[in-house]
C-alpha cells in the first residue's frame, strides 16, 4: 500500500520520458518535413496524380528520359532498407549505398553541402511517410548516356564533395542563406549555365543559363543586368521569394514551381536568410549591354508597331509607362527580366501568358492571357522590343524568327 | 473571458480587413473573379461564350462540378492540352473551384446554330443517336445522360448546347483513342468506344445545329437517373 505512489510516479517518471522521446521525435520528423520542402524532393520524387514520393515522374533531359525514383520507406521497391547512414552518403556523395553512380540529374552537387543533421532528420521525415510498392521505372537513354561510368567524368570535372562551410567573416543570417540557397535550395541547378556535358561549372555558378528541354532562361542571380538583387529591397526578395509576387517582378515558369513546392513553406527568418544572401551576390558594376543586332531602321519600325500593340493589348494592366499595378500586375518599366540579354522569357510569356503560383500569400493570383493566337510573329517580336527599348529599359530589340521559334518551346 | 475578448478582437480584425478591400487603392488591379480570370478570355472569351475558334469551348453555364473536375484533369495533365496545362499547373484547388464557380454562373447568351455542313441523311443519323441511341451496339443515347434538353445535370454532366461541331467531334475523338480519360468509371470512354467515325460526325454535327432552349440552366442534382455508373457524377 505505502509502496504505491512510487509506483505510480515511476510509473509516470517512465511515461514522461516515452512522451519526452516522442515528442523529440516527432520534432525530428516535423523538421525533416520542413527541410525535405527546402530541398524540393517532392518536385522531382512525386510524379502527376502519383503517391507521395513514390517517383516515377519522366524528366527529360537533352540525352534521354530518367525515371526518378520512389524514396517511400517500403522496403521491396523504396529506401525501406537504407540506414540513416546509407542516405547521409547517398546525399553526400552521390552514390547509392552499393557504390552505384546517380546521375546527376539528381541534384548531390548540392545536396552534399547539406549538414548529417538535417540530412538524418530528413531521412526519419521519409521513414515516417505511408510506403508505396512501386517499382522504379528503368532510365531511357540514348547511347552512349546510358552508360553510368560516364559519370565518373562529369564528376571529375564537375562535383566538388563536401558539407557547407560557414564564412566567418560574415554574419549567421548569411550563412544561414548560403546554406540553403548553395545546398538544399540546389539553385544553381538551374541559375548556372548548363554546358555541353550538362554540368554546372563551380565558377560559372549562379550565372545563369537557358534550361535544357524547358526553354526558359534561368538568369543569373550574380549580374543585377538579369536577376541580381543587388537593389532590390529585402522585403521585394522575400515577398517573391514567399509569395510569388512581389513590387518588382512576379515568377513564371520553372521558378513558379520553386516557389509552389517549396519555397512558400519556409520560415520568414529562413527566407530572409536567403534574401541576405542573394542580395550579397549581386554585382556591384555590370558590363555595358550588348548592342543591338538588328538594323537600326528596321528596329525602329518594329519599335513603333509595338508601341500600337502595346497601348492596345497591353497598356490596360501594365500602364502607359510600364508602371503595372504592382504585385499583381507586374511593372514592365525597369523590370530586370525584360531588359536582360536574352529576350527568351518576355517572348514566351507575350505568346504563353502564365499564372504566378498560388500560395499561403497569394492564394488567387491573377493571370497573364496567352496571346500566341492573337499576335502574329512580327507583333509579338515588335511588342517585346517596345518592352524591352522603352521607357528608360535598356534591352535590344528581337526579330520575329526568334517569336516564331519559341511558338514550339515545350509548355510543360 | 479572454478567448471571448480574443475572439471579438479577430472579428474586429477581419471586418477591418474587408473594410480595407471594399475601400480598394487605385493602384491595384479590380478585387474581382473576371480580373482574375483574363488569362483564360483570349480563348473562352470575356464571359466564357468562346470565341471564333472553333476548337476553344464555351464555360459559360456548365455546371461549376464539371468545370471544376476539367480544371484538375488539366492540371495533373490527365487531360492533355500543354496552354491548359502551363496555365493552372502551380493553381490551388479552392482557386480552381472558384474559377469552376465564376464560370457556371455567367450566362451570356448561347450563340446561333451554325447552318450545317453535313447532308440531311447525317444530321438524322446523329439525331437518332443523341435521342434514342443505338441499344444493338451499346450506345446510349446522349439525352440519357446529358439530359433530355441537352443543358447537362448538376453537378458534373456538362451540357452539349452552344459547342461547336469541331470541338465535340475532337472530344468524342480523344475519348474513342483514350487521350482524354476521367475518374473511373470513365461513362464516356466507354460510349465513345462503341461510336464509329461517321457517328461521332452525326451526333456532333446534329447538336450543332439545335437551337437554344428557353432555360439552358443544367437541372438539379438527381432529377433523373442514369443508365449506369459514372465517376463523375457521384450518386
Amino acid at each position: 500500500m505505502g509502496s504505491k505512489p512510487w509506483i505510480t510516479l515511476l510509473a509516470l517518471a517512465a511515461f514522461t520520458t516515452v512522451a519526452q522521446a516522442q515528442d523529440k521525435t516527432s520534432d525530428i520528423i516535423a523538421r525533416g518535413e520542413y527541410l525535405a520542402r527546402a530541398g524540393d524532393c517532392t518536385a522531382c520524387h512525386t510524379a502527376p496524380e502519383g503517391r507521395l514520393f513514390a517517383g516515377g515522374r519522366a524528366m527529360p533531359t537533352p540525352f534521354g528520359t530518367l525515371y526518378t525514383s520512389n524514396i517511400t520507406p517500403d522496403p521491396e521497391t523504396g529506401i525501406g532498407k537504407w540506414s540513416a547512414d546509407d542516405f547521409y552518403k547517398t546525399m553526400h556523395s552521390g552514390r547509392f549505398p552499393d557504390g552505384g553512380l546517380i546521375y546527376p540529374a539528381m541534384p548531390f552537387a548540392s545536396y552534399t553541402k547539406v549538414t548529417r543533421t538535417d540530412s538524418d532528420a530528413i531521412f526519419a521525415y521519409l521513414r515516417s511517410i505511408p510506403p508505396v510498392n512501386q517499382k522504379n521505372r528503368p532510365h531511357d537513354l540514348r547511347f552512349p548516356y546510358d552508360n553510368r561510368q560516364l559519370i565518373l567524368g562529369w564528376r571529375t570535372l564537375f562535383f566538388r564533395e563536401g558539407e557547407f562551410k560557414p564564412d566567418p567573416t560574415k554574419s549567421a543570417e548569411w550563412n544561414r542563406g548560403a546554406y540553403l540557397v548553395e545546398g538544399l535550395g540546389h539553385c544553381s541547378m538551374c541559375h548556372s549555365p548548363i554546358n555541353a556535358l550538362g554540368g554546372t561549372s563551380q565558377s560559372d555558378a549562379f550565372k545563369g543559363g537557358l534550361i535544357p528541354m524547358q526553354n526558359w532562361y534561368a538568369p543569373s542571380l550574380t549580374s543585377n543586368r538579369e536577376a541580381g538583387l543587388g537593389d532590390w529591397s529585402i522585403k521585394d526578395i522575400t515577398d517573391l521569394l514567399q509569395t510569388g509576387v512581389s513590387a518588382r517582378g512576379v515568377v513564371y515558369g520553372p521558378m513558379a514551381e520553386v516557389v509552389h513546392n517549396s519555397l512558400q513553406y519556409l520560415s520568414d527568418e529562413d527566407t530572409r536568410a536567403m534574401a541576405v544572401y542573394l542580395k550579397s551576390i549581386a554585382e556591384p558594376s555590370p558590363p555595358p549591354p550588348p548592342s543591338s543586332a538588328l538594323p537600326t531602321t528596321e528596329s525602329s519600325l518594329l519599335i513603333s508597331l509595338g508601341k500600337t500593340v502595346y497601348d492596345k493589348s497591353c497598356a490596360s494592366c501594365h500602364g502607359i509607362q510600364g508602371e503595372g499595378k504592382p504585385p499583381h500586375w507586374p511593372p514592365l518599366a525597369n523590370n530586370q527580366s525584360i531588359e536582360m540579354e536574352s529576350a527568351v522569357n518576355p517572348i514566351r510569356m507575350v505568346l504563353n501568358g502564365g499564372y504566378p503560383p498560388g500560395t499561403k500569400g497569394n492564394p488567387m493570383p491573377y493571370g497573364m492571357p496567352p496571346f500566341a493566337g492573337l499576335l502574329s510573329d512580327n507583333e509579338v517580336a515588335a511588342v517585346v522590343s517596345y518592352i524591352r527599348t522603352a521607357w528608360g529599359n535598356r534591352g535590344t530589340p528581337v526579330s520575329a524568327r526568334e517569336a516564331n521559334e519559341l511558338r514550339s518551346a515545350p509548355l510543360n | 473571458m479572454f478567448a471571448r475578448a480574443a475572439a471579438s478582437a479577430v472579428v474586429i480584425v477581419t471586418l477591418a480587413a474587408f473594410d480595407g478591400a471594399a475601400a480598394q487603392p487605385a493602384n491595384q488591379p479590380p478585387d474581382t473573379m473576371a480580373a482574375r480570370v483574363e488569362a483564360c478570355t483570349p480563348c473562352h472569351g470575356n464571359k466564357g461564350e468562346g470565341t471564333s475558334d472553333v476548337y476553344f469551348p464555351r464555360l459559360a453555364g456548365k455546371p461549376a462540378g464539371y468545370l471544376y473536375n476539367q480544371l484538375l484533369a488539366f492540371r495533373s495533365g490527365r487531360r492533355k492540352y500543354p496552354p491548359m496545362n502551363y496555365l493552372l499547373e502551380f493553381l490551388p484547388d479552392p482557386y480552381l473551384e472558384a474559377m469552376a464557380e465564376y464560370f457556371a454562373g455567367e450566362h451570356p447568351p448561347l450563340p446561333q446554330p451554325a447552318p450545317s455542313e453535313v447532308s440531311k441523311e447525317v444530321l438524322a443519323q446523329g439525331e437518332l443517336l443523341a435521342t434514342s441511341g443505338d441499344a444493338g451496339r451499346n450506345i446510349p443515347a446522349c439525352v440519357s445522360c446529358h439530359g433530355p434538353g441537352l443543358t447537362g445535370m448538376q453537378p458534373g454532366i456538362p451540357g452539349l448546347l452552344g459547342l461547336r461541331a469541331a470541338y465535340v467531334s475532337a472530344q468524342l475523338g480523344a475519348w474513342r483513342y483514350g487521350t482524354r480519360t476521367a475518374k473511373s468509371p470513365d461513362c464516356m470512354q466507354l460510349v465513345a468506344g462503341h461510336l464509329t467515325e461517321a457517328d461521332v460526325t452525326a451526333v456532333a454535327a446534329w447538336l450543332a445545329t439545335r437551337p437554344a432552349p428557353t432555360n439552358p440552366a443544367p437541372v438539379p442534382k438527381g432529377t433523373y437517373a442514369l443508365p449506369f455508373g459514372c465517376g463523375s457524377q457521384p450518386n
